[in-house]
């Protein structure tokens, strides 16, 4: 079977973004950018997902949202930080309820630029992403812990 | 009498977009009661005018929201202007206007797409979208973004468009808009979209009027208001008249929207044919007036917006305020989900065009 | 092209009164807003008649406490819950009160004056 290739799903969920990203990201998935006809399929269902979407920053409020939802993604997984915001804050980062990028919360594998990140480059960081699951995916075929695993393993 | 179940909607949710949290206390398939609770996307970016001075935070205001971004940074700029008293070149708020209905069409497509994803019709959903993209394409020509343009100024624009250029934008809307007409004849007239919005969350105009509501929601219980007939921009000298609805349920609410959407498309091309020439944008310098305060409403796809600013003497200002319509536009949604069934909460949800960023800034 | 301000100042103990007989004129509820000012908080409440938009202003110390206006206009109760978990700001009554919960920030009361041994 090693001529087929997974058909990765995703799952997005809006940090405190400004809506920007947001529609970018469903942009992509829509007719003219279409990444569909890729199987890339978006779920909302986090036990479906192979690949995290966060655009936004993340604040007191919902960062137990974004750690709920990671936790209960299956392995190997990664995730995109879309937009700036996402990566260190942003415009927002001195703003008094924001924690900064998503990165203080759950590992971020990939991280997307741009205010708002465009659709082509929201397609580049999800191919890039598609590398980085499939290395993960090797790494646990051969019986090595998956680098959150090994996270989780440090922390406790 | 059934038991009495609470369900929680959202943060999470697949018909949002945005998180929002609703706690639904269900008698059976009733919602009985609705207790919202909003924070989620809450930055507090108010407080950063302790740290930019007032030219700056047009960037910042545009960044509210990503879908009614232009008004943002236009209402912030006309509160600005308004406190400074200066006079801004006709030409820049020709332009203005001109963006900011396009941002109307772009808004009003993209919110019928998300309804019809709602109700589970996928591929009407897709055909918006779609031409939506059309819309942001004449956005990246004219200033070079798709989704945050950045081309207001505190006192005009920064980019200007040419003649070639309106026109062309005048006939790719014109283009468009006999496929619009094919899209908004299937919210018009298929049995099963009717089926889902005919008398569903029905207020009367009295109860828009007790509740204050906005914008579409209020011009769809047959309320005549529109911030165009009174706030910035050139509406008055284009004969503009909103549109109503008397019905006061979702389809109404979606009525008004589609109406907008061909509007707004009449709208540009009367300003593409008045524009005059001259400069786009004034020098604007000094301080703000100390103790001084300017409140500005400005009319955006979702209703009434109000920017409140206030001058301490020096370049930044003391308070920068925006009142965004869906923050108006919650009691009137909670009123309308008292008595429904489950089923019909996420139609609710959708008519009032929620935009939570927007309201928790 | 710009529109008249009109910006009434008015004592807090006579808020309610005021706020009713607009309510009895017909007049819409737009928006709420507090500011806070070195000498405490200044207090907006805008309303609407035929797009001509009149300011309440209410300028006071930081420590008063105000009536809810949300019995007669009961949407103000997401005006009043905002200024109370952002500001501190002390309002009686409210319809509809998350007791502090309703916008849930890091900081507490983020807008609220500083005392001195803050500032230090």
């Amino acid at each position: 079977m090693s001529n087929t290739v997974k058909s990765p799903w995703v799952i997005h969920y809006d940090g405190s973004s400004c809506n920007g990203c947001d529609i970018e990201v469903l942009a992509c998935l829509t007719p003219l950018y279409d990444v569909e006809r890729f199987g890339i399929i978006n779920t909302g269902n986090p036990k479906h997902a192979d690949i995290f979407l966060v655009t936004g920053s993340v604040n007191e409020q919902n960062k137990n949202v974004v750690k709920q939802i990671y936790d209960q993604m299956p392995e190997p997984k990664v995730v995109a930080a879309i937009g700036i915001c996402a990566c260190t804050g942003g415009i927002f980062s001195e703003c008094y309820n924001v924690l900064g990028g998503v990165d203080k919360v759950i590992p971020v594998d990939c991280y997307i630029p741009g205010c708002a990140a465009r659709p082509e480059a929201i397609i580049d960081g999800v191919v890039k992403a598609l590398g980085v699951l499939e290395q993960k995916r090797l790494a646990m075929k051969q019986g090595g812990n998956t680098p959150a695993a090994a996270e989780e393993e440090k922390e406790a | 009498m059934g038991k009495r179940t609470v369900i929680p909607f959202g943060p999470q949710h697949p018909v949002l977009p945005e998180p929002v949290h609703l706690d639904l206390v269900l008698d059976d398939e009733k919602v009985v009661d609705v207790i919202p609770s909003i924070g989620f996307v809450h930055r507090g970016l108010e407080k950063l005018v302790e740290i930019r001075e007032y030219p700056e935070m047009v960037y910042v205001s545009e960044r509210i929201c990503g879908i009614c971004s232009f008004g943002h940074g236009w209402g912030y700029s006309h509160a600005v202007e308004g406190l400074l008293n200066a006079e801004v070149p006709e030409r820049a708020e020709y332009l203005r206007t001109i963006w900011h209905e396009l941002s109307r069409i772009h808004s009003h497509l993209l919110w019928l797409g998300l309804l019809a994803d709602g109700f589970g019709f996928e591929s009407l959903f897709m055909h918006c979208w779609k031409l939506r993209e059309t819309v942001l394409d004449l956005f990246e020509e004219t200033t070079g973004g798709r989704v945050i343009f950045s081309v207001c100024r505190v006192g005009g624009v920064s980019r200007d468009m040419d003649k070639e250029t309106l026109n062309k934008v005048v006939k790719t809307l014109r283009g468009m808009e006999k496929e619009i007409k094919e899209l908004t004849d299937v919210f018009f007239e298929d049995y099963s979209v009717g089926n889902r919005l005919k008398g569903v969350g029905f207020i009367t105009k009295e109860q828009a009027m007790e509740l204050c509501a906005v914008g579409p929601v209020a011009r769809g219980s047959g309320i005549r208001q529109d911030m165009r007939l009174s706030g910035p921009g050139i509406y008055n000298e284009l004969g503009f008249e909103p549109i109503v609805f008397e019905e006061g349920d979702c389809w109404a609410r979606c009525m008004v929207r589609i109406g907008e959407l061909f509007q707004s498309i009449d709208l540009i091309e009367k300003a593409v044919e008045k524009i005059p020439e001259g400069d786009i944008i004034v020098p604007i310098k000094g301080v703000l007036p100390a103790g001084e305060a300017y409140m500005a409403r400005l009319e955006q796809p979702r209703g009434e917006a109000i920017y409140y600013v206030r001058g301490q003497g020096t370049k930044f200002l003391e308070r920068f305020r925006v009142r965004t319509p869906t923050c108006m536009n919650i009691p009137a949604m909670v009123k309308m989900l008292q008595g429904c069934d489950l089923a019909d909460v996420p139609m609710m949800i959708l008519t009032i065009d929620p935009c939570i960023s927007c309201t928790e800034r | 092209m710009y529109t008249k301000q009109n910006f009434i100042n008015i004592e807090p103990a006579d808020l309610f009164n005021r706020v009713q007989d607009m309510k009895a004129e017909g007049y819409r509820l737009v928006q709420i807003c507090c500011t806070t000012l070195k000498s405490g908080f200044e207090v907006l409440y805008s309303f609407d008649l035929d797009g001509e938009l009149v300011s309440l202003r209410l300028d006071m110390p930081a420590n008063t406490e105000i009536d809810s206006i949300s019995k007669i206009y009961w949407p103000a109760f997401i005006y009043e819950n905002e200024m109370k978990d952002l500001f501190g700001l002390k309002i009686r009554h409210i319809e509809l009160d998350f007791g502090g919960h309703f916008f849930r920030v890091a900081e507490e009361t983020p807008w609220a004056p500083k005392t001195k041994a803050e500032v230090e």
